[in-house]
């Protein structure tokens, strides 16, 4: 007998059946529950990431940098709103509610926003104290739910965002889970306290195009015709959504794509339903134009916004803001390494928490426990949000001053090309080193 | 009493006029409007105490978000009527289209006719007196206040129901997921004899029926999952 090892094929893991597919299959079979989880999709779909600016040359040149002037500036509301909103910068905070972000994590966001010269948005559950008092420009939601809706708090928005859908679940509605129902939420949203909140899909009162016109002006005649109304969609079907939105009579349409985060709902929503932000912007401007109406009825885009680079391509491809929720989370604390040994705890890992609905967020962001609440420093995050929006809109400005733009606005897809056969085809924007992209008419070169 | 004649007048002056004088404290609290011919958003927004009668029948969202005011549309209403509405009274003398009263958070909304479907949907505290019938779904993801029907109601009655409580005198075509039919105890006796004044309904307390929820939808069970 020989001592040699027999040659022996190495354990080959599964690319279906991953460690992390089974170990969800393991759970689902012990709870009998979905994975209900925070925050947008986390697997990789073709993104801002795949595009690059072409930077000027002999054919176009540069704005000098630091001398020649780049607006940021942009209106939102100028189709019907008899005060439309002015802001500083094209960079936005998504709503966000009271109920899954806590007081403190409201009050830093309108802060921060304030600071930047931009707005904030309330959520599916009301208009707080908090974040009227802290935000110079407050955006309040219109959702299914009708949380703590009333017609004082529309007055006092600065503009009225209808939704119908968000990028994390086009076609679901809100999920507020009891742990996160306190005294305060449950009186906010009429219901008992604790139990698990199942908001409405569906507006109760109105369906469909001809309905939501309607809707929209009954709200323009309580509030004056003074507040710009937004229509939030997720995106699904763009173009037709876009155009509907429109014809219903909308100031601003809002398109939120699958990246953007959700503050609670099914995982198997967040990931497979809803289209990637990229193949949502395109369809979009497509439809304002074949209307006569880009950049009059404004476009916002949503849904994995990070960087001023993220900006500026949205831009480039047609939207005339963004908005951000996630990133503005990030900015003034979530998922912090420093609270790396209470991750653990929790199962997790910071970058990875996503368990908002649970109510434990060691960074007291996400959560309804006043001890927890209390380690935001709202006025510290405030300025960390602030900071962070500075940062984003000054890297639009580098990219679109190398592109020979004196406003962000002057961005468009001529600027871009894609590194990728997807994104060229989701953008329009001819692949690397060539002047084509899957669906251009007329072909290529 | 001011009159206000759409055929001579538009929306947005009809108003801003209402809008004005429920704010504005003068003297002028009575309010005719002539020709509705179911124009849409009639009266909403109104936050003060002005009576406003509507002479004929009214489109979607009649006294939407209405606060104080007494609002009395002589004819019928389309969808909406009294929508999130705050305080004060509604009436409505004929029929009233679907979402009748939805999501209302106060208040007391009296339909003389039939409601529609989804009466009284997502309701927040609104109490709504049906002189009629409602349609299929009404009271759905009903949270809070009342509603009582004289006549019958549709399909899926009180369906994911909170707290909200529901009296019907005539039959039920069938309970909605979690809603069941509960003890009429003395309180509720009293709650409906004086909402039966207040909508000068034509029936006795001991005549009705009263649902509410079970409550076991409250909190994910999986047992239940057949339910969701």
């Amino acid at each position: 007998m020989s001592d040699t090892p027999r040659a022996r094929t190495l354990p080959i893991q599964s690319a279906t059946f991953t460690n992390e597919i089974n170990a969800e299959i393991r759970r689902a079979a012990e709870t009998g529950i979905y994975d209900i989880r925070g925050g947008g999709a986390k697997r990789r779909v073709p993104h801002f990431d795949d595009l690059l600016f072409l930077g000027a040359s002999i054919s176009r040149y540069p704005l000098e940098g630091y001398r020649e002037t780049c607006a940021t500036n942009v209106t939102l509301g100028t189709r019907f709103a008899k005060k439309p909103i002015e802001l500083d910068i094209p960079i936005t905070i998504a709503g966000m509610s009271f109920g899954a972000l806590s007081g403190p994590a409201k009050e830093a966001l309108g802060r921060g926003a304030t600071m930047a010269g931009t707005s904030t948005t309330t959520g599916d559950g009301g208009m707080t104290e908090e974040e009227r008092g802290h935000s110079k420009l407050l955006v309040y939601q219109y959702l299914p739910s009708r949380y703590g809706m009333n017609p004082d708090d529309l007055r006092r928005a600065d503009a009225i965002e209808i939704v119908v859908g968000q990028g994390a679940k086009p076609g679901g509605g809100g999920m507020l889970l009891g742990q996160k129902i306190s005294d305060r939420v449950a009186e906010m949203r009429t219901l008992p306290k604790g139990i698990d909140q199942r908001s409405a899909c569906r507006h109760p009162d109105w369906t469909g195009p001809d309905d939501l016109e309607i809707k929209i002006l009954e709200l323009r005649e309580i509030t004056g015709w003074e507040k710009p109304i937004y229509v939030k969609i997720g995106g699904t079907r763009p173009y037709f959504d876009t155009a509907l939105s429109v014809k219903s009579g909308a100031d601003v349409v809002v398109i939120d794509g699958m990246q953007g985060g959700t503050a609670a709902t099914q995982d198997v929503f967040i990931e497979h339903v809803g289209l990637p932000t990229l193949a949502c912007i395109r369809p979009a401007v497509q439809a304002l134009q074949d209307l006569g109406m880009h950049r009059k009825v404004q476009l916002v885009v949503s849904g994995g916004i990070r960087t001023g680079a993220d900006v500026a391509k949205a831009l480039a491809l047609g939207a005339d803001a963004v908005s951000i929720g996630t990133a503005a989370l990030v900015a003034i604390g979530d998922n912090d390494p420093k609270w790396e040994a209470e991750y653990q705890k929790l199962g997790t890992t910071a970058g990875a928490y996503d368990d908002w609905h649970e109510g434990l967020d060691p960074a007291g962001i996400t959560t309804q426990d006043p001890v927890l609440a209390a380690r935001l420093d709202p006025v510290e995050a405030g300025r960390k949000l602030r900071n962070y929006l500075k940062v984003m809109t000054l890297e639009a400005q580098t990219i679109a001053r190398a592109c020979g733009h004196n406003h962000l606005h002057n961005l468009e897809p001529e600027d871009l090309c894609a590194l990728t056969m997807e994104a060229a085809a989701m953008a329009r924007v001819p692949l690397a080193g060539t002047d084509w992209w899957p669906g251009k008419p007329g072909g290529g070169l | 009493m001011q009159t206000i004649d759409l055929a001579d007048s538009d929306l947005r002056t009809l108003n801003a006029t209402l809008q004005a004088a429920a704010t504005g404290g003068g003297n002028q609290t009575a309010w005719e409007v002539l020709n509705p011919r179911g124009a849409h958003a009639l009266a909403v927004g109104l936050d003060g105490p002005i009576e406003v009668t509507v002479r004929g029948s009214t489109g979607y969202y009649c006294a939407g978000m209405n606060k104080e005011a007494t609002v009395h549309v002589t004819g019928s209403a389309g969808p909406g009527v009294a929508e999130n509405m705050m305080s004060g009274t509604v009436v409505i003398e004929g029929d009233a289209s679907q979402y009748a009263g939805a999501t209302g958070r106060g208040g007391l909304l009296v339909i003389k006719g039939n409601a529609s479907s989804r009466c009284g949907i997502s309701m927040k505290g609104i109490d709504i007196v049906v002189h009629g019938n409602v349609g299929h779904m009404s009271a759905f993801m009903a949270q809070a206040g009342t509603l009582v029907v004289l006549g019958d109601a549709g399909e899926a009655l009180g369906d994911s129901l909170y707290e909200a409580r529901l009296f019907v005198r005539g039959s039920v075509k069938s309970l909605g997921t979690d809603c069941v039919e509960k003890e009429m105890r003395p309180e509720h006796l009293a709650l409906l004899a004086d909402l039966l004044e207040r909508a000068g309904a034509p029936a006795a307390p001991e005549e009705f029926r009263r649902y509410g929820s079970a409550r076991k939808l409250y909190t994910f069970d999986i047992d239940n999952v057949q339910e969701y």
